[in-house]
């Protein structure tokens, strides 16, 4: 039972950490319909900077606390990050808005490699240390079930992140405007919407989401690397589709989902099969599960019918 | 009058030119992703060799040698391995340092052994690298066939008898940990668990905590330090008290930044020869290498360093760059490298490989006694 608990609890850890990283690819495809494949790596960067600015605070200003430090870490990365967002959508998505839907997702596979090896040139092949600021010391709210507060921390930052785009999309101006949009950007210019303004904006707003996901990320295992966005980006990419790309909620979901079913299929795979399979096929039953609400669902468990998007 | 000076000046470049010979030497390791910090260390040990042989001038086949080294990055896998030692194979190179991981330098040989090049391994450690019967393969690490022994044994002597195994499904990791399951089973002890990840996953709690409901004295795994590290770390949050045993490949210093607080006297690894403190080239080694490249030494530079050395001295003895006339040389070379004698057996392992046994105390590697 302990076991079965602390598998549940695992999930949920690395669940939140995809849902964390997910909802800047749901937003940016929700508006766009481009999946912006530099997306995990911009959440890299977003870790690096934050590691940086940390590291620099430490050394002028000893005395600070930990909420602090992590507070000039995020301060740093938000906005260098919202920087390098608009940058990349300035220079590369920009001039191929009207470009067949193949050439922006190739760019963007472009951006993603060309993020690493600039962060491979300024950080180094080496992996940084990052500071683990929140505790990691594991507590034990049922006797035998392992947490800690970072993965706490998580989980909360991302369920909070995901209320505030929800309230952003829906209930503001910009949140109207960018919905318009996503409909069609050339009638929303018609509407009196800036079309380049708000995609421009939607940009700003999921880098800042990956800098916020990088430094709950690093902080959450504790290391920062140029590789590190890879994975978790693919992993947010299947959780995005597997709730429904563009649903911010479906985001969330989706990352949960998948994040329980690799650990519990990691857990259980090798009794369940009886010894036939084992824990290296965790990330098939994550695929099996993909397939199977994609068969059912073909727009994600909590996908609308998206308009047709060009 | 300026302008044939400038002709005898080129017609002299060109004299000195044609009787220098570049000889180009391939080394491959990861250069880019999770594990090129273990890959730029390896080319920087090959390079240190061939530069220091450079800068002493040697004269092999009547011509001055200038060694030139081709480093390819195969990202640590299989098939982009394939794709740069065809690379490799096309820009005419003497001779491969490579490569580092046992899953790419077996795929790989294949393809130099068909070009009639020599390729000698600094760190593939997978047995089935010098059995495949291909003359042009050498290695100057001991396999895992002993390593695994080594390792299986001292856990059950000394941590426990109850160990669970991790492995990472790579030719290097895999390898390593059936051994070590062999070991063992054979003196005596019990595996619990044979858990699986790969060499690119970050989160390791779900087969930590399958493992953690057997109640292991000790967990080895079988894989590099990216893992090796984040797994230390993952399991002190899960309040895991097993020992932690790994092979060379989490034998880095770059283990103590991955882990964290999370390692200390708990962990242990093993690293196929001595340590470098006590290589009778190592102090020196240690000292030239962080000169040149203002860096520490992670784990397998040194057997780089010996790796080039060793087709070097082979075209020496046999007074030919050409891989055809100097492996016959290469087979019988002894010399004194940084990590040892290096001499290789009929199959092309280094005769005589020691494994050394490590406990992290106070931030760094402790050799055992």
């Amino acid at each position: 039972m302990e076991t079965l608990l602390q598998q549940i609890v695992n999930g949920l850890v690395v669940g939140s950490v995809y849902s964390l990283v997910a909802l800047g690819y749901t937003m940016v495809y929700g508006i766009l319909g481009l999946i912006n494949f530099a997306h995990g790596d911009v959440m890299m960067i977003g870790a690096l900077v934050a590691l940086q600015a940390i590291l620099f605070a430490q050394k002028m200003w000893p005395s600070l606390g930990p909420l602090a430090l992590v507070g000039i870490g995020l301060v740093v990365s938000i906005p260098t990050c919202m920087l390098l967002g608009y940058v990349v959508e300035r220079t590369a998505y920009r001039r191929l808005r009207n470009a067949p839907r193949l050439a922006p997702l190739i760019t963007a596979i472009g951006v993603s490699f060309l993020l690493q090896t600039l962060a491979m040139i300024i950080w180094g092949r080496g992996y940084h240390s990052f500071p683990q600021l929140i505790s990691t010391v594991p507590m034990q709210p049922i006797e035998g079930v392992f947490v800690t507060p970072v993965q706490i921390t998580t989980l909360l930052v991302s369920a909070g992140l995901m209320a505030a785009l929800l309230l952003v999309v829906n209930k503001t101006p910009l949140g109207r405007a960018m919905r318009a949009t996503a409909e069609n950007h050339r009638v929303a210019s018609l509407m009196g919407v800036d079309a380049n303004k708000i995609i421009a904006i939607t940009f700003i707003i999921g880098s800042a989401l990956a800098a916020i996901a990088g430094v709950m990320v690093a902080s959450n295992y504790g290391i920062a690397h140029y590789t590190m966005g890879f994975l978790p980006g693919l992993k947010a990419f299947t959780a995005a589709v597997l709730g429904g790309i563009g649903n911010i909620g479906g985001a969330m979901l989706g990352g949960i989902v998948l994040g329980l079913v690799e650990s519990i299929g990691a857990g259980y795979i090798e009794t369940w099969s009886f010894g036939f399979l084992n824990s290296s096929y965790q990330d098939i039953f994550a695929f099996i599960i993909l397939g199977a609400v994609l068969i059912f669902r073909p727009t994600g468990l909590l996908g609308e019918r998206v308009a047709d998007r060009a | 009058m300026k302008k044939s000076l400038i002709a005898l000046a080129l017609l002299g470049f060109g004299v000195a030119h044609a009787q220098e010979q570049v000889v180009k030497i391939g080394q491959v390791s990861p250069l880019t992703g999770g594990q090129s910090h273990l890959g730029k260390d390896n080319e920087n040990g090959a390079r240190l060799a061939l530069e220091e042989y450079n800068a002493k001038g040697l004269t092999i086949g009547g011509k001055k040698v200038k060694f030139e080294i081709m480093s390819e990055d195969d990202q640590a896998d299989p098939k982009t391995a394939t794709t740069v030692a065809q690379r490799l194979v096309d820009a005419g190179v003497k001779g491969v340092v490579g490569h580092l991981n046992s899953g790419t330098s077996i795929p790989a040989s294949r393809l130099y052994h068909q070009a009639g090049l020599v390729q000698i391994s600094p760190s593939a450690t997978n047995p089935t690298l010098t059995n495949q019967g291909y003359p042009g393969v050498f290695r100057v690490m001991a396999n895992d066939i002993h390593q695994g022994k080594v390792l299986g044994e001292f856990a059950v002597a000394k941590l426990g008898k109850k160990v669970a195994i991790i492995d990472d499904r790579t030719a290097y990791g895999q390898g390593l940990a059936d051994q070590v399951d062999k070991a063992v089973k054979a003196s005596g002890g019990t595996v619990t668990n044979r858990e699986f990840t790969t060499d690119k996953a970050v989160d390791f709690k779900a087969q930590l905590t399958k493992i953690k409901a057997q109640n292991p004295d000790v967990i080895m795994y079988g894989g590099m330090d990216t893992q090796a590290g984040p797994m230390l770390k993952q399991i002190k949050e899960l309040g895991i008290t097993a020992k932690f045993l790994a092979g060379d490949g989490g034998c880095s210093s770059e283990m103590f930044k991955l882990a964290g607080d999370a390692i200390g006297a708990n962990a242990y690894c093993s690293n196929p020869g001595v340590p470098l403190a006590n290589m009778p080239g190592g102090k020196t080694f240690n000292e030239r290498f962080k000169k040149r490249f203002n860096a520490d030494i992670q784990v397998y530079a040194p057997y780089a360093y010996d790796a080039a050395s060793a087709i070097v001295e082979a075209m020496k003895a046999a007074n030919s760059v050409e891989p055809a006339k100097y492996l016959p040389a290469l087979k019988k070379v002894s010399f004194d490298g940084v990590t040892g004698k290096v001499s290789f057996d009929d199959k092309g392992d280094i005769k005589g490989g020691a494994i050394t046994l490590y406990q992290a105390t106070g931030g760094k590697w402790e050799p055992m006694k």
